[in-house]
């Protein structure tokens, strides 16, 4: 009997019973599209998180000031500044895995503009942290050395402050707006880069001059940086090394004694990136584990159903095997059965999930992001459930005696 | 007569059930030449049943030697015996055993369907087989749609099928009226006529009328075996149109 003739039996078999064929796929319906859906729905938040570190910048550290400890109380890092405009000097000529290093002074001021106002960070950086952060002008340009050198009073806007002041797509170049009482000239206006991986507004901010800054925003100590460093390294590999780098420079530089704790810290964007995505990653798996259990599930109702089938059709069997059908003949049309039930319930399966994917992303706003190795994997893992759950009724049918099948009631 | 078909030598079955041991077979030898038709009589638990399952070739004899159409069955494994199931016997049983929600074209392809014919071919045969029992113009009706005699015609046709050299026939009257009985008898005949060798296993000696020879059983063993002149069933008219539902 040719493989076509089989299948053309057992479809035949279980289109006699639809309802009770349909029911039967429902389990590996749901445990496949399942598998698919939430699938679609973890690596989507994958890629999202990818996506927001990636728009952080690449291969980023920041290095921050020690802290302070006054009567036993421990300052965070940050408040005792420690960092000296030396140090960044250092940084640039000396650690040869470090590509960008700018200062990144920190302020929250009110800006207005000539009829609005809108209080957002001001930072002081120097040119280097745009190609730092991959980040570059919409509209006008940015900051240059020459900027630095003179201590101009300019300012490059975020997309949500040009919202803010001048209405969303308005081209404010060369316009003026006042941070503390002191008119800045805009010279442009950033891309948009939309929201970090907590949820802060990256387009929420203003850049000046980290000379201007000092001059006219925040003074402060002469020598030491009252703000981090940003240091973008050579390459993604390069980070580790850079830290290190920097650590020992700094360490040095600061004549800290073998075995005294660091007045400064590192963090890496990168590690912090990848921590994220080890969650994500988790979460992925878990999700995927709970839908391919429902697809074991399904298969476990395949296999009842088979019993009851073989069952029901003992009568047949008998009769078949009276014609000629040899144990091998009734052995492979009850497992085409099973199999065309799980691959029915793949494919429907498939649609499915995917539909539930999409109407998620459009009506919830997740990400969704289809894997279609993983669609080949759910597949093939629900074929394999109707071998493996079918072969037991199929192996009990074949095994019938002719006889004791024919004389069946 | 023309040369052997069934040979058995010294054919036993013991079925255990529990502790005590069942002799249906003791020792049975029996021959059976190609064209005979052999009622086989006797009553319930004489062991007919259990000859014609070994004959059939459905059931292995616990002890003793069978040859059938020169091929030492007794020892032949599982696969083996639906093969001869397939290519050398057809069977036909009192309850008809066709498969319901299936035209009776299809019931008729179904042992060409184990044999490996192409689809064309099955066709074909289904067809002049159906014809042939008198059942030409109903082919695309199924079971639930016809008479006990018509539904009898149509297993004659599938046992007719492969072209067997044996018929096996388990009580083929049994479920029908005496005027169908006969009609079936009368087929019976034509088939010897062509050659096809018939076992009948009968209760009911009117049947065992139309055989050649009638063997008798009791107690697992051949208790008379003897050759008689067979009583011509007579044809009815037409067939297809003939069947009367009681």
């Amino acid at each position: 009997m040719s493989w076509l003739q089989v299948l053309r039996v057992a479809v035949r078999a279980l289109l006699r019973n639809k309802m009770r064929s349909f029911l039967t796929t429902l389990g590996v319906i749901i445990g496949v599209s399942a598998v698919i859906a939430m699938v679609a729905i973890g690596e989507g938040a994958k890629a999202r998180v990818e996506e927001s570190f990636a728009s952080m910048g690449s291969n980023l550290l920041v290095v921050l000031s020690g802290t302070t400890t006054a009567s036993g109380a421990h300052g965070g890092f940050g408040s005792m500044p420690t960092l000296t405009w030396d140090d960044l000097k250092a940084i640039r000529s000396e650690a040869s895995a470090v590509r960008y290093a700018s200062p990144q002074l920190r302020s929250t001021q009110q800006v207005i503009s000539d009829d609005q106002n809108w209080a957002t960070s001001i930072n002081g950086v120097s040119p280097e942290y745009f190609p730092m952060r991959s980040w570059s002008a919409a509209m006008g340009s940015l900051i240059t050395q020459s900027d630095i050198e003179a201590g101009s009073k300019v300012v490059v806007l975020g997309q949500t402050v040009v919202d803010k002041l001048y209405g969303s797509n308005a081209d404010p170049t060369g316009h003026s707006v006042r941070i503390m009482k002191i008119p800045f000239q805009i010279i442009g206006v950033l891309a948009r880069k939309g929201q970090s991986a907590t949820g802060q507004d990256y387009d929420d901010a203003v850049f000046v001059p980290y000379t201007t800054f000092r001059a006219k925003i925040q003074g402060g100590l002469q020598k030491f940086i009252a703000g981090s460093i940003m240091v973008g390294a050579a390459s993604g590999d390069a980070t580790v090394r850079a830290q290190s780098q920097i650590t020992n420079l700094l360490r040095d530089r600061h004549h800290i004694a073998l075995g005294a704790d660091d007045d400064f810290s590192i963090r890496n964007l990168a590690e912090m990136a990848n921590a994220q995505q080890e969650g994500v990653k988790t979460l992925t798996t878990l999700l995927a584990s709970i839908a391919a259990v429902s697809l074991i599930v399904g298969g476990i109702g395949i296999m009842n159903i088979m019993l009851v089938s073989v069952t029901e059709r003992t009568r047949e069997i008998g009769i078949r095997m009276a014609v000629g059908a040899r144990p091998r003949d009734v052995l492979s049309q009850f497992l085409v059965e099973a199999l065309a039930l799980s691959s029915a319930g793949g494919i429907i399966g498939i649609l499915l999930g995917l539909l539930a994917a999409n109407r998620l992303a459009a009506n919830f706003g997740w990400p969704i992001l289809i894997r279609y190795d993983i669609i080949a994997i759910a597949v093939g893992f629900s074929g394999l459930v109707g071998v493996v759950f079918g072969l037991y009724p199929a192996q009990k049918a074949s095994r019938l005696d002719p006889i004791d099948a024919l004389r069946y009631e | 007569m023309g040369k052997p078909l069934i040979e058995t030598s010294k054919v036993s079955k013991v079925y255990r059930m529990g502790d005590v041991e069942v002799h249906a077979l003791r020792e049975v030898s029996l021959t059976i030449s190609e064209g005979e038709s052999v009622a086989v009589m006797g009553p319930s638990g004489s062991g007919k049943s259990t000859l014609m399952n070994i004959l059939g070739c459905l059931d292995r004899p616990s002890s003793g030697g069978y040859w059938l159409a020169g091929e030492e069955v007794s020892q032949l494994d599982r696969n083996a015996l639906a093969r001869m199931r397939n290519r050398t016997l057809g069977f036909v049983f009192q309850s008809f055993n066709l498969l319901s929600r299936t035209s009776a074209l299809e019931n008729v392809e179904l042992p060409l369907l184990y044999a490996g014919v192409s689809a064309r071919e099955r066709h074909t045969r289904a067809r002049e087989a159906l014809t042939r029992v008198g059942l030409g113009e109903r082919m695309h009706h199924h079971p639930n749609q016809m008479s006990g005699g018509q539904q009898q015609r149509v297993a004659v046709a599938r046992a007719l099928v492969t072209r067997p050299r044996l018929i096996v026939a388990d009580e083929p009257t049994g479920n029908l009226d005496s005027r169908t009985s006969i009609e079936i008898m009368a087929l019976f005949q034509e088939l010897g006529r062509s050659g096809i060798t018939l076992l009948l296993v009968t209760h009911e000696s009117d049947i065992a009328r139309y055989a050649s020879r009638v063997v008798v059983m009791r107690d697992g063993r051949v208790q008379s075996d003897e050759q008689q002149t067979p009583l011509q069933a007579e044809l009815g008219p037409a067939p297809a149109g003939a069947e009367v539902s009681p």
